[in-house]
């Protein structure tokens, strides 16, 4: 049972990241990094967490990819150009990105003493999660929350109209 | 091998995350719209999402899982103020190809 | 049991709960049409059948059978998939209701009123209201028309602002019962009837209030319809559907309608319990033991359903900046205010 939802959700995902590569209109982009997305959630929840999964859907799928497609809609982002530029990040890049893929992976595949997961092992719950949480981890986790407060600033000062005195486009 | 017995060793998440972030890096080299390239990046950020929660899995330890909720907590604020510059400059220059917005003023 | 008879049983069950959802769906849009009709002081529907009841099937078949038109300037990969989204993302989150007494099971500690006990039920739910914006999203976009353009800007952005008090108004309520799967959620409100609801003995009655409102929203219902202003936007993010695709859209909004029934009713009133506790002898019958939970449960749906149409009869439509100032800045602080509250309570109870 495991091994049948692994396969079909990590081929969803593969599917959803090379689409993604492949689309011209960059809502097709959006709409494949959410199929990603999504079945990454399940993926975790195979995994056993199971908040992860649900925060990973809520927060990735639904606030983050909404914000994604809204500015799409809104700037009416049309078919990709082609590029003007030079062409030497195909020469550097894609070598470099096999390199990455191959170091990570033999690395992976040489751990030792890696187990592997059953459809009924252990679900870390939401209460033992919160627990480490808000008593070990509190420290950041209030970090955190002053980093959005920030970022809210942040985006509010460089998505408004007008120059930096806050008077008003002519 | 773990095929007859319905396991699936935590091995292969490792790889379909190293697959994944590997795809996320070629978006960002030959994506040209901004945006595009931003969902490149996040990505990887997932993809490294996915092997945190294996190794969480693997140690039976809570705080990976903790770390991949900051992550995502750092990627909502990042999107909030990467899209924000987008719209920002898409104001000033009218496009969105990553190779037309080259200088550094207007 | 098998996982074969655990199979058939499950898929029996979607198809029982899907055909019945679909039926409330068409008998919700009656009850609207009625309701309103009373409240505008005509008749509403009552041609077909006694009393109308034959409406909604011969609506049906109407929207079936019309001409399905696709505008040829359309997006047409999107504009297909947009109703599947928003109508399949409305039905799958009644999965994870239960509408009966879980004590009542088959063999194998099997559940007969519920699809599905997930752990964590109640975020399921909001993840899959979540996923449902991008039908609206794609409807707009795909159209390639102005005014369906702005009917799903405008959705997202109601969206995604009424989703952060919706979800913070829950908190208390979780705070309550210390889980978030629904069995447990409503059994902790089970003891005393009436009294001992999260509305009224978990004094959640704010809490209520900002659901009620960001429900309103999130269904884009009136006096939050928006994205669908009939005399704004012609018909919003929907102006270029016909036929069934359209009809998928309706049904949508109305299981919508239907699912934040359920949650208001699991989360506030109590579930499928009795609002009078203890005071009414459990009958020994074991077919009425099971039936009077189910009766009770669409009993409080149904009256939360007819307060959405009143609201809809009675209030006018928002203006698009009052819809926000509202959100941000008198529904999200008093949900933060109310979280604070029970929680100070709850420590120093």
């Amino acid at each position: 049972m495991h091994l049948i939802l692994f396969i079909i959700f990590a081929a969803l995902c593969l599917t959803g990241a090379v689409n993604l590569l492949f689309q011209k209109q960059p809502i097709n982009s959006a709409l494949s990094l959410i199929v990603v997305m999504t079945s990454l959630a399940v993926l975790y929840l195979l995994l056993g967490a199971e908040f992860l999964a649900a925060a990973q859907v809520i927060v990735y799928a639904g606030a983050i990819m909404v914000l994604f497609t809204f500015v799409v809609m809104l700037l009416n982002a049309g078919r990709e150009e082609r590029t003007l530029g030079s062409r030497a990040y195909r020469t550097v890049g894609f070598p470099a990105v096999a390199a990455i893929l191959a170091v990570i992976a033999t690395s992976f595949i040489k751990l030792q003493g890696f187990g592997s997961a059953r459809i009924d092992d252990h679900i870390t719950s939401t209460a033992d999660l919160s627990a480490v949480l808000f008593t070990k981890l509190l420290l950041p986790f209030e970090v955190t929350s002053v980093l959005i407060l920030v970022a809210i600033l942040g985006s509010v000062a460089l998505a408004r109209k007008g120059d930096a005195e806050g008077r008003e486009p002519k | 091998m773990h095929i007859v017995s319905h396991e699936v060793p935590l091995v292969w998440y490792l790889i379909l995350s190293a697959v994944l972030f590997c795809l996320g890096v070629v978006g960002f080299l030959i994506k040209r719209n901004l945006i595009t390239v931003f969902m490149s990046i996040e990505l990887m950020l997932n993809a490294v999402n996915l092997s945190f929660v294996t190794f969480a899995h693997q140690w039976h330890e809570v705080k990976g899982q903790i770390f991949v909720f900051f992550v995502m907590m750092v990627a909502a604020a990042e999107a909030a103020v990467g899209l924000a510059i987008i719209i920002a400059v898409f104001r000033a220059r009218s496009t969105l190809a990553v190779d037309r917005i080259d200088l550094m003023k207007l | 049991m098998t996982i074969l008879q655990f199979f058939l049983w499950s898929v029996l069950k979607v198809i029982v709960v899907t055909v019945v959802l679909l039926l409330a769906v068409a008998y919700t849009v009656l009850l609207e049409r009625k309701l309103v009709g009373r409240i505008q002081n005509r008749w509403g529907p009552n041609r077909v059948g006694p009393f109308g009841l034959l409406q909604p099937l011969v609506d049906g078949a109407k929207s079936f059978l019309k001409e399905d038109i696709i505008p040829t300037a359309v997006y047409r990969p999107l504009y297909l998939l947009a109703p599947i989204i928003a109508l399949s993302c409305a039905l799958i989150s009644i999965g994870v209701v239960p509408f009966g007494d879980p004590g009542i099971t088959g063999p194998g500690n099997f559940h007969f009123f519920q699809i599905a006990d997930v752990n964590i039920g109640l975020l399921v739910i909001l993840g899959i209201t979540s996923i449902g914006v991008y039908g609206i999203a794609l409807a707009g976009w795909s159209s390639n028309n102005k005014y369906s353009l702005l009917g799903s800007l405008r959705s997202s952005a109601q969206l995604v602002s009424y989703e952060l008090a919706l979800g913070l108004s829950l908190v208390g309520v979780v705070l309550r019962s210390g889980s978030l799967n629904l069995d447990t959620i409503v059994a902790t409100q089970s003891t005393h009837g009436a009294l001992s609801w999260n509305l009224f003995g978990g004094f959640q009655f704010i809490a209520f209030f900002i659901y009620l409102m960001a429900a309103f929203a999130e269904t884009n219902r009136a006096p939050f319809d928006l994205p669908e202003a009939e005399s704004e936007l012609t018909a919003g993010y929907h102006t270029e559907y016909s036929s069934m695709k359209f009809a998928m859209f309706f049904m949508a909004e109305y299981a919508n309608m239907i699912t934040v029934g359920c949650v208001a009713t699991l989360l506030f009133l109590g579930g499928w319990t009795s609002p009078f506790g203890n005071l009414l002898p459990t009958p020994d019958n074991i077919v009425i033991r099971s039936l009077l939970p189910m009766f009770w449960f669409v009993f409080k749906v149904f009256g939360f359903l007819c307060l959405y149409v009143w609201v809809r009869g009675t209030l006018p439509r928002f203006r698009y900046d009052q819809l926000m100032n509202y959100g941000w800045r008198w529904l999200m602080p008093l949900a933060i205010l109310n979280i604070v509250g029970t929680s100070l309570w709850l420590a120093y109870r």
